[in-house]
């Protein structure tokens, strides 16, 4: 009986430890997360210093169109909500659904992903590349790295696709669907300070 | 039970209330900026500081709904460092133009 509730504690310890473990990495996340958040500060504090410095170049109020911007930030909004989606399926552990729900989130991403590459596409071809103005610089560097955020979670997503459809949602699996998650709406919080700093104000 | 708290680690789940809710709102708060802004109706300097308060409560829904941050003891490291890295972002943005300014100012570029 004793070496049966030795090896009970023994597995509620490892069991313990490993939900330690995972919360200890979904926190590490989290703190990468703030890191980021000065990364990005850093690039909106340089953005704000040169967002006047056209060099005779256009301004945002002749480049920004705010109704393709708002469609951009609904696919990441609808994109935020379908991650929630998948978030829900997973706890409830729901393998197909959790699949199924990333594979709308990953569209929405791609979505967003697309309309931006077009935007700079443009740009370029318009003559307004980073080369034009310090402004023009500092923009694509700020937007340019956001979106880079959203590639690699779009990459990340794809991963999550097939580690859980050939591997279920084990442990690990789902603490790496968290740290996804909390990727994934911490990009939607940096876009809202993108569309305020950069193209409403620009516009305004 | 290693599933149900496994996922419950570090930031906790919401329920399909909370994101609908989350999801409602921040729709709301997108909208009302950007109409501010297509179709000017106010003072330039009102309009910015509407548009300014939008995205900062926007910013709180998707902390609170999606990201699911709250005052439990979980939470409490998440929300400290998070305050902190609020505090070292103000510092960059606001130190950074403040002295910008300054610059351009004395230079006479201003």
């Amino acid at each position: 009986m004793s070496s049966e509730t030795l090896s009970n504690n023994h597995a509620h310890a490892a069991e313990h430890g490993h939900h330690d473990a995972g919360e200890m990495k979904v926190f590490g996340f989290w703190i990468y997360l703030m890191t980021d958040c000065i990364l990005f500060a850093s690039i909106f504090a340089a953005f704000a210093v040169l967002s006047t410095s056209f060099a005779g170049g256009p301004t945002g109020k002749d480049i920004f169109e705010l109704d393709y911007v708002l469609i951009e930030t609904f696919l990441l909004l609808f994109s935020s909500i379908t991650y929630g989606m998948a978030m829900l399926a997973q706890h409830k552990g729901n393998k197909q659904r959790v699949i199924a729900w990333l594979a709308v989130t990953f569209l929405f991403g791609l979505g967003f992903v697309g309309m931006e590459i077009n935007e700079f596409h443009h740009m370029i071809a318009a003559g307004h590349g980073p080369d034009r103005s310090a402004f023009l610089s500092a923009f694509f560097t700020l937007v340019g790295t956001h979106g880079l955020h959203v590639t690699c979670g779009l990459i990340w997503m794809l991963l999550m696709m097939a580690q859980v459809w050939k591997n279920g949602l084990t442990p690990t699996n789902n603490t790496r669907l968290m740290c996804l998650s909390l990727f994934w709406h911490f990009l939607d919080i940096v876009w809202i300070c993108v569309f305020t700093v950069v193209y409403l104000m620009g516009v305004m | 039970m290693a599933h149900g708290h496994t996922d419950n680690a570090g930031a906790s789940h919401g329920s399909l209330k909370s994101y609908i809710i989350g999801f409602v709102l921040s729709i709301i708060l997108t909208v009302i900026p950007f109409a501010l802004v297509m179709h000017p109706s106010f003072t330039p300097q009102a309009t910015l500081i509407a548009v300014v308060l939008f995205a900062v409560v926007q910013i709180l829904v998707h902390l609170v709904y999606f990201l699911h941050m709250n005052n439990s003891s979980e939470q409490r490291w998440n929300v400290l460092a998070f305050v902190f890295t609020i505090l070292i972002i103000a510092i960059v943005v606001i130190g950074s133009l403040w002295i910008m300014f300054h610059l351009n100012h004395n230079m006479m570029r201003h």
